[in-house]
């Protein structure tokens, strides 16, 4: 009571020191954490890839023993080769199955932009009031399960489905078309499900974008379509490549579309992944093909971080 | 020597550029103007001045073609334009955001409107030097709109409105952007290049120290409706309402009821026990009508003594001094509790000021000095 | 603001329509008297009452309340952690590489993520089961939820925490009593984020599951290969109606706040 100015002295004094441990231990859980479970297990993914298939548990060699000393940790590396690269290049199943990844994941990409487009410029031009219920049901689905939602399709676009009953009802075809189990059904699926990804980008960009620039472009002379095409467009270019981003990148690994909704001669590599893993059980080569697949993705995860960054410092 | 003086509105012959013809807006159940009719000449510079909300920028709006009119009709040069798409008419707009557009350098913003046109590339490129020139932003024409300070900017949106050079230029708020240094000279630069490129301009601004430099006429506007147009100084000397006069610059108003006394002049009995105050109009007022009497402060003078010969005297005491500097604002108590204003140059060292808090003083004026009105 | 133009009103109802109604037939034909999905035979909710007796159906379900809960609660803690250290941790060492690995995982496709987990797993002889699940879970989550809390606190008002500290609290005290209640909703959603994500999951949790937990969507996953099934369109109605209500009261008490600070701005300007 007497002298709480020097109490309130030594609260500081010794609230200094436990200041600084307290912003260590912040910053250290998480990030110790992250560590631990996302960039050890990718080394330990690398090393497998570089490991012999064995019929063990677990189904791989060698394994790092150390209680052999230094000896161990030789012999171990020198066990290591590039044998299930080679592989992967020698089966032709392997570089196929990369580049149909990406030649789908390119299409759909598109596929979803021409989609999601329209829909997140109508909602930008939206009555004010409208806009929050329309956010709202675009994220709606996005909360739903992503399986769900490609289940969905299955019932719908099977020879029986509902979509062959009406066409069938209508007139327009004769004999029921076969869409499930083909690369149709993998692209109706995939612009089904990551349509959300595609419209919130752009539509944040279209919405920040002040309506006097159009009308700035009117005054001058241009037509709408013309306005369009030069100022709205253009101004929603960070949107549309955030956008097609984040549809492409996770679309080169998908594996649930294409094995619910893909036929046998839909080949992508998350699917190849799965399989080299559960059912042929070689633990290498599926450690091999996730190191490829995360190569190829390195460069658009880079552009999509560099693309994110330039929108952050533009909106400061 | 009057027949240099600019002022094609009061020559019957003169045809006006643009008429407003008993032109109402309505957005849903709200007119935001309400049958307005208004001729604009050519070469003028013409200031639309009000409140937010009072319709001016929906007037600037219609002219550029955003809005249509929900009835009435603009012509401009003769010909009726509510049909004419925005972008196809000789008018241009600089917007009060500048609307530049950020994805294109300074060059590219000002030929934006040009390529429109499909001029050749040779006139293009001389057009937006010149404009470059006129505005004097020739070194940052290859720099984007962020690159450039809020000044240049206000200069680009300028060039690139008149670059097309339009029979009309609309300029929102245009100088609501910047400070206020920078928009007084602003001001004189505006007016400066209105003169060399001899294009009408029409200025949507709140700011009526902005309307009354720049314009040769101001449309005063309170909720849709034209309240006076008329050049500044005669909205300064002889307002026709009570609104106008008080929208404008500082001013007294002191009610009574208007007795003819003479030809054009009144007696205003404003006060029991007060002494009735004469005044001139040119309006004619019943005898008994109710009345305000607007007097402006710097037109009233402040005294120890009753002058001798002072038509309009009244006594009362100093309650609070504004020092602005160069001018005092005296605000003086009469014995029933009003007070007025009253404004004196400081031609004197503050020290040396004559009158100071609860001073008693005289407030005159001449019979010519306020202005009579009937509301 | 002006209305919307024919156009915009054709794009956005063929959009929407796009994206409902695939479910709404869903929905409707949850409701089929008939094995056969795709054909109509009446109104029915025997395939309800299957679904309630389904032992193996619940017990996954009940697994993936659980990792949900754990996993979302972890994620929420760890990911607002993340945050505040990324907006407001200032340099330190390493600062590139931890942003760099909140980001990655958000676009890591779930067969790598899925794969280097269980490698880990099996490398350091944890055994497959809840526990593995619920951590791999809160790895990948905990970035959803760091994405979101900070998106937040950038636009935080610094010097409200600046003004607790000035007023006598230790930084601790000042996040607590200042920072966290004003970034709450953030910190909310970014728990709800997690906790869908996790009850979403297939590819993840199939690498990380044992054979003692087996979630939801492994169990919808291995069904759904063998075609449709009513119970499936069952049990997916659920899914999607407690979604569905979530989200819509999760926008209704936003908007109810919203519009009571507004009234109350509204009065508090009426006293002045």
């Amino acid at each position: 009571m007497g002298r709480p100015g020097l109490a309130v002295m030594d609260g500081h004094g010794c609230g200094f020191a436990g200041e600084l441990m307290r912003r260590a231990l912040l910053i250290a859980i998480p990030y110790v954490w992250l560590l631990a479970l996302f960039l050890v297990p990718f080394f330990i993914v690398l090393k497998i890839s570089l490991s012999d298939v064995e019929l063990a548990i677990p189904p791989y060699t060698p394994t790092l023993d150390l209680s052999q000393g230094w000896a161990g940790i030789t012999d171990f590396f020198s066990q290591l080769d590039f044998e299930n690269f080679v592989w992967l290049t020698e089966d032709d199943l392997y570089w196929k199955a990369y580049l149909s990844s990406v030649k789908i994941a390119l299409i759909s990409t598109v596929l979803t932009l021409l989609v999601g487009y329209p829909i997140a410029y109508g909602m930008a031009r939206a009555p004010t009031e409208w806009r929050p219920t329309l956010m709202m049901l675009v994220i709606l689905p996005f909360w739903t399960s992503f399986l769900i939602r490609v289940y969905a399709w299955m019932g719908i676009l099977s020879n029986e489905g509902y979509l062959n009953q009406i066409l069938l009802w209508l007139g327009i075809i004769s004999t029921p078309l076969t869409i499930l189990n083909t690369n149709t059904a993998v692209y109706i699926g995939i612009v089904y499900t990551y349509l959300p990804f595609m419209i919130l980008p752009i539509y944040s960009s279209l919405e920040r974008m002040d309506e006097s620039l159009i009308e700035a472009a009117e005054d001058l002379g241009c037509s709408r379509l013309k306005a369009f095409w030069l100022v709205t467009i253009p101004l929603s270019r960070p949107g549309i490549i955030a956008g097609c981003f984040l549809v492409m990148i996770p679309v080169i690994g998908e594996f649930v579309i294409p094995s619910l909704l893909g036929g046998s001669g839909t080949l992508m590599i998350g699917k190849v992944l799965w399989e080299e893993f559960f059912s042929n059980r070689d633990w290498p080569v599926a450690s091999a093909v996730a190191v490829v697949l995360l190569l190829i993705l390195v460069i658009p995860i880079v552009l999509f971080q560099r693309n994110q960054q330039k929108q952050t410092e533009a909106g400061q | 020597m009057n027949t240099t003086v600019f002022a094609p509105w009061e020559d019957p012959q003169a045809k006006p550029l643009i008429q407003f013809q008993n032109v109402t807006k309505r957005f849903g159940g709200f007119t935001a103007i309400d049958n307005l009719s208004l001729d604009i000449f050519e070469k003028e510079f013409f200031a639309l001045l009000g409140p937010s909300g009072c319709g001016k920028t929906t007037m600037m709006r219609m002219l550029a073609g955003f809005e249509k009119p929900s009835d009435g009709h603009i012509m401009l040069g003769g010909q009726d334009i509510d049909p004419i798409p925005p972008n196809k008419r000789a008018v241009n707009m600089m917007f009060q955001s500048y609307a530049l557009f950020p994805h294109l350098s300074i060059w590219e913003n000002i030929a934006f409107g040009l390529r429109r046109d499909n001029m050749p590339k040779r006139d293009l490129e001389d057009r937006v030097e010149e404009m470059l020139r006129l505005t004097r932003l020739e070194q940052f024409a290859r720099r984007k709109p962020h690159q450039i300070s809020g000044g240049q900017r206000q200069r680009v949106a300028l060039a690139r409105s008149l670059a097309k050079a339009p029979k009309l230029l609309l300029l929102d708020e245009p100088l609501g952007a910047l400070d206020k240094k920078l928009r007084q000279d602003t001001q004189f630069e505006l007016m400066d290049i209105q003169e060399k490129t001899g294009t009408t301009f029409v200025i949507v601004t709140h700011d009526q120290e902005e309307a009354m430099t720049v314009a040769s006429r101001v449309a005063v506007m309170d909720q849709g409706k034209l309240m006076q147009v008329a050049t500044p100084d005669r909205i300064y000397e002889n307002p026709n309402s009570v609104y106008v006069a008080d929208f404008i610059g500082d001013v007294n108003i002191i009610e009574g009821r208007a007795t003819a006394n003479g030809d054009e002049t009144y007696q205003v009995d404003w006060a029991e026990g007060q002494s009735p105050l004469t005044a001139t109009s040119s309006t004619g007022f019943t005898n008994g009508q109710s009345c305000h009497l607007a007097i402006r402060p710097e037109k009233v003078t402040i005294s120890a003594d009753r002058p001798a010969d002072a038509i309009n005297a009244v006594q009362g005491k100093v309650h609070d001094i504004a020092y602005l500097g160069n001018l005092s604002t005296y605000h003086v108590e009469l014995a029933n509790g009003t007070i007025i204003k009253a404004q004196s140059a400081n031609t004197r060292r503050i020290s040396r000021r004559s009158f100071t808090w609860e001073d008693p003083v005289w407030l005159s004026w001449t019979a010519t000095a306020a202005v009579l009105l009937a509301n | 603001m002006n209305r919307l133009s024919w156009f915009n009103t054709v794009s956005l109802t063929l959009g929407f329509a796009f994206l409902y109604i695939p479910m709404v037939i869903l929905i409707i034909y949850s409701f089929n008297e008939s094995k056969l999905v795709t054909v109509w035979a009446g109104f029915s909710t025997k395939w309800y009452g299957e679904l309630a007796q389904n032992e193996a159906f619940l017990n996954a379900a009940w697994v993936t309340i659980r990792v949900a809960v754990f996993s979302s609660t972890l994620a929420t803690i760890l990911g607002t952690a993340a945050a505040y250290v990324l907006v407001r941790g200032g340099r330190f060492f390493g600062r590139t590489l931890f942003s760099g690995m909140i980001y990655a995982p958000l676009v890591m496709p779930e067969v790598i993520t899925g794969l280097s987990l269980l490698l880990l797993f099996i490398g350091i002889g944890l055994d497959r089961g809840i526990l593995t699940i619920v951590l791999a879970h809160t790895t990948f989550s905990m970035c959803f939820v760091s994405v979101v809390v900070s998106s937040r606190l950038v636009t935080f008002d610094k010097s409200l925490e600046e003004a607790a500290l000035d007023l006598g609290c230790s930084p601790a005290q000042a996040f607590r009593l200042v920072t966290l209640p004003i970034i709450a909703p953030a910190v909310i959603s970014g728990w709800l984020l997690a906790f869908t994500l996790s009850l979403d999951d297939l590819v993840i949790a199939s690498f990380t599951s044992g054979p003692s937990a087996t979630t939801l969507p492994i169990k919808i996953f291995s069904a759904v290969r063998l075609g449709v099934s009513p119970e499936i369109n069952a049990l997916s109605t659920i899914m999607i109606a407690v979604v569905t209500v979530g989200v819509i009261a999760a926008s209704l008490v936003t908007k109810r706040a919203m519009v009571r600070q507004k009234q109350d701005e509204l009065a508090a300007a009426r006293t002045e």
